[in-house]
This record gives C-alpha cells, structure tokens and sequence, in this order.
C-alpha cells in the first residue's frame, strides 16, 4: 500500500509538469489546446530515441523539451496566422503528432530497459549520500516494513516541479507574462495597448507544450519505454489536476493557483491509485475513474457554495424574524 | 499630429448590404486639440475612430500620425501612439488581473515589453500617485482584482490607463455612455482635466450634444460617413445645441434624424 502510493506521489510530481503545461494554455491563455496528447509522446520519443542512440540523457531530456515547444509553436501558428479555430488546430497538430512520434521511434514501442536512463543516473549519485537509508530508518521507526527502493527520484522531481512553478510565477509577472495573462483575460485591450496578441500566443502554446514534452521524456524514462499511444486521454488527465487543485486550493494568485495545479496532479495520482486497489475496479475503468473524479470536482464546489448561501439566507431569516418578535 | 486623407470605407462592397461608412474624409488636428465627433447612429463615427487606432484599414487613404504614414500598420503596432477609452466599461482593462498588473500592461504601451518583473516598488509608488489623481481611493486597493471595481471605477481606471503614458493621440469612443449620470460627470470631468494637464491630442466621440460643447476646442459633426459641419475656438465657444440642430437641418434638410431624444 505505502510503496504504490508512493510511486503514485513520485509520478504525480513528473504529471504535475505536464499540469502546469495544461493550465498555461487553458487557464492562462484560454486556449483549449489539445497538442498536449501528441507532445507528450513527442517528448517521450524524442528522448527515448535519443538516449538509445547514445546520447547522455540529460541531453535528450532537454531535447525533447525543444520539440515539445516546437509542436506547440506550429499549434500556434495554425491558430493565429492560419485562423485556424484553436481546438481544431490542436486537434489537427495531435494527429499529425501521431504519425511523426511513430517515425521518430520507426515503431510503435521503444524500450529503454536496456539503456541508462537520467534515472539510473540519478539513483548511482544518489547511492553513496546516504539520505536513503535515514529517511528508510524514519519509517522504520513509524513501524513500516517496505521501504521504497530509492528517494532519489521523489525527491528531485519534487525540486524540478517545483523549479518550473517559480520560473512560471516569475514568468507571468514579467511585462511579457502579464500580456499573456490578458490575452485570456481580455484579448482586445491588450492589443489596444500595443501587445502582438499573435506571437504572444504563439510563444505561449510553446512553452506549454514544452513542459509537457518534458514530463513526457521524464514518464518515458521512469517507464522504461515510450510508446506511440502513452499520450491517450492525457488532456483530461491535466484537466482533472487543474480542477481539483483548484477545488481545493484556490486560485486567488498565480503563485497559488500553480500550486494549486502540482498538488492537484498529485491527488489525482493518489485518486486513481486508491480507486484502482478497489478489488472491483480494473486498470481499464481508469478513464471512467478520471471522468467521474473531473464531474466530482467540478460540481462539488457549487453544491456546498450552494447550501451555504441556502444557510446564510436562512440564518439572516431567522435573525430577523427574531428581531421583529423582540420589537413586538 | 493626426491627419486624415481622403479616407474611404465601404462595408459589403459589390452586395445589396453596401454601405459606403466613410466617404472621402479629410482630418487634421494640431497638438493639443480637442475635438468632439456628434452625428446619430451609423454617420461613421465608430468607423472613423477604428480606421485611426488600426482595428479597421480603409479602402483607400492615409493616416498619418506625427508626419508619419501608419495606414499599414496593425493596431498592436499602431497603439503605440495611441491611447484608446471605450465604451464598454469592460473593454478596457483585464478584470481576473489587479489593478496594479492592469496599470503595469498599460505602462507598457509605448515601450518594448521585457523578462522583467512588470510591477516594480517603484512603479507602485508611481502607480500610487496617478490613482491618487482620480479621487477614488482606489490608491488603496493596488491588488483588488479589477472586476471587483464598479463600471465608474473600471472607466476612470481605463482612462488613466490609456492617458498616463502621454500618447500622441488620445481616442474616447462614447466613454461615458454606458454609465449614469453622476459616474458619467466625474470621467467627463476626469477626461477634461487630464487632456489639459497633459496637453493630449484627443479625438472624443460622444451622443451627448452638450457634452460635445462643453468639451474640447473643436466640433465636427458628422451625417452618412462625411463630416458635414466644423467649428472651431470662438465659433465653437458660442454654439447652443439649437444651433446644431438648425445647422443640421439646413446642410441636410432633414430632422436630425429620429434619435433626436437620443442625441439630447
């Protein structure tokens, strides 16, 4: 139980990039972009292919990341050169994402378990600190018997989720990023004050799509393969993260509302790993699982918003109603 | 500092819907005027206004801003000598963003946009002292998100947002319109104060014909996409509302129109 929640944390971190990717477009942007479920194999073939043809993985990683933002730069610009509708150009970009991931892989899987991985790497330097074996002492001490295999990877993921929230917070209060922000906000005054609405999105579906081609290489890596259909159903994936940390957390700010989307990627994770311990429940309701738990998110916060404002009113009824008694 | 040559717009051309909203428009404003546009509904005023800020390129003619030919440039090109109020309270600012990220967009408008921090200490500060100048208090409330403010508030902000910065020209397309009367005095009053404190180029077009008097050293007033009446300093000084409407009636030999009510 500890150790599949545990790989669920470690996971939800990597999705938590693809998330925060996802909240670019459509919180920031208001640009419903579906790319995402192509860039996200893009990411994972480019570095897959990359790291079998021997370059060090780090390399490929950042590799990927570049065509990530490429796919979405093209998205973009079918969208604001070509007026293209923006969900028609991230559908027609996803489906010609899926021919091009299949050539750079030439099949439809590639394995990376016979190669190293920025993983592998990661846990060989990691190996000789000795923070493993204090934290596996720590839950020893709570009483726990399994102890996850290495700390490296929750850990750095938790700092590189974190690295890209802060250059994201940073971004978006730059005099760039406040013009993308408006750009969801109010598309016609930001170009009345002399913002290139065009290239702003362009640039913004971009890094989106960077980051989560990024996440994709990481998952690919983690995995141990990448395959041509690992991106299916991925958009409603960020869409649950966003809505439920959203829920949960608010959005007041964007440094809270990107918090917000990490934390909400994840529970998703805990969620979905959770519901599939359900003896009932088979890995493949898992896209029923998302569904059900996106409607939950999505309607529970008006059904209580709901019922306490049923309450304030009658409470602000019977105060004065008693009022009146007393006057009498 | 502004000038129009013959400018032509034709809406639908070559279909029964043809509209000709501009007819060969000449316009020329010195720095520092003033000018009112009145003329009822579809006299191509709107029009007017969008083939100046770039929203819309004429069929034919020039617009130049500074001795400089702008007719090619897009409007995000083009806004950076203009500031623009519109008339729709919500059109102008970002309502999900605060006041200070709105003032900031706004600060931007004549420079090049960069990686860096959009709201500094210091600009607060002087963000601070402009809000200051609009007696709204809204000085203390720097990081209330702007769709909390009311359409008067959201209206005086985008003023300040589009004037701050000094543009070369300044347009006001029926900024008051949507408001009631007494929000609808304090822009007026707001615009007047801030077009002569800071010597503004300003085009303003407005449905109140008393407001058109009161404001601005010029009047132009404009029928079926010509203008067809123009007073200028004494002339304008002297002009009563009843002189507008016989004005009208003589150059067109019609009622000023059925929106009579409208325009009052």
């Amino acid at each position: 139980m500890f150790i599949s929640l545990f790989g669920a944390v470690e996971s939800g971190f990597i999705y938590a990039i693809m998330a925060l990717g996802v909240y670019l477009t459509f919180r920031v942007l208001d640009f419903p972009d579906l790319t995402v479920e192509g860039s996200f194999v893009t990411g994972a073939s480019v570095a897959a292919f990359s790291i079998v043809q021997g370059i060090p993985p780090i390399v490929a990683t950042v590799l990927a990341l570049f065509a990530g933002f490429i796919a979405g730069c093209i998205t973009g610009l079918l969208h604001t050169k070509g007026k293209i509708n923006s969900l028609l150009s991230g559908i027609l970009m996803m489906t010609a994402l899926y021919s091009i991931n299949l050539r750079i892989m030439d099949q439809p899987t590639l394995s990376l378990l016979n190669e190293t991985t920025i993983f592998d790497q990661l846990k060989a330097a990691w190996a000789n600190t000795g923070i493993d074996a204090a934290l596996n002492g720590l839950l020893g001490a709570v009483g726990l018997e399994k102890f996850p295999a290495t700390w490296s990877i929750l850990i750095v993921m938790v700092i590189v989720a974190f690295i890209i929230k802060f250059l994201t917070d940073y971004y978006l209060k730059t005099e760039v990023g406040l013009a993308i922000r408006a750009i969801g906000d109010n598309k016609k005054m930001i170009r009345s004050l002399s913002a290139n609405t065009d290239n702003l999105i362009i640039v913004g579906v971009g890094i989106s799509n960077s980051f989560v081609a990024l996440a994709g290489a990481l998952i690919a890596q983690l995995g141990g393969f990448s395959d041509v259909n690992m991106g299916l159903g991925l958009i409603v994936i960020g869409l649950a993260s966003i809505i439920i940390g959203e829920a949960l957390f608010g959005t007041k700010t964007v440094v809270r509302a990107t918090l917000a989307v990490i934390l909400g990627a994840v529970i998703y994770r805990i969620i979905v790993t959770l519901a599939l311990r359900v003896d009932f429940l088979e890995t493949g309701d898992m896209k029923l699982i998302t569904a059900v738990i996106v409607v939950i998110a999505l309607v529970t916060p008006k059904i209580v918003q709901g019922r306490r404002e049923k309450m304030r009113r009658a409470q602000k009824r019977q105060q004065l109603k008693a009022g009146g008694e007393g006057r009498a | 500092m502004l000038k129009l040559k013959h400018i032509s717009v034709t809406f639908n051309e070559g279909t029964p819907d043809e509209k000709k909203a501009l007819k060969d428009i000449h316009l020329e404003l010195e720095k520092g005027d003033f000018v009112t546009v009145i003329g009822s509904n579809g006299a191509g005023k709107s029009t007017l206004m969008n083939v100046i800020s770039g929203a819309l390129y004429p069929d034919v003619g020039d617009v130049l801003i500074n001795g400089k030919q702008v007719v090619d440039l897009p409007e995000y090109k083009r806004s950076k000598y203009i500031g623009r109020v519109f008339q729709d309270p919500m059109a102008g600012t970002a309502p999900s963003m605060t006041i200070e990220e709105n003032l900031a967009m706004a600060y931007s408008r004549n420079k090049k946009r960069r990686l860096t921090p959009g709201v500094t200490k210091q600009r607060r500060e002087w963000f601070r002292e402009q809000l200051k100048t609009l007696n709204l208090g809204l000085e203390d409330r720097l990081n209330a998100k702007v769709g909390l403010l009311s359409g008067g508030e959201r209206q005086a902000l985008s003023l300040l947002m589009s004037t701050f910065t000094t543009p070369d020209i300044l347009l006001l397309d029926e900024h008051t319109a949507a408001l009631d009367p007494s929000r609808a005095e304090l822009i007026t009053n707001l615009t007047k104060k801030v077009v002569e404190e800071s010597e503004l180029t300003t085009l303003m077009v407005t449905h109140n014909m008393q407001q058109a008097l009161d404001l601005g050293n010029r009047l132009i007033m404009m029928d079926k996409g010509q203008i067809i009446f123009e007073a200028h300093g004494e002339d304008k000084q002297k002009l009563t509302i009843q002189d507008l409407m016989n004005e009208f009636q003589r150059i067109r030999g019609t009622q000023f129109g059925d929106d009579r009510a409208v325009l009052m």
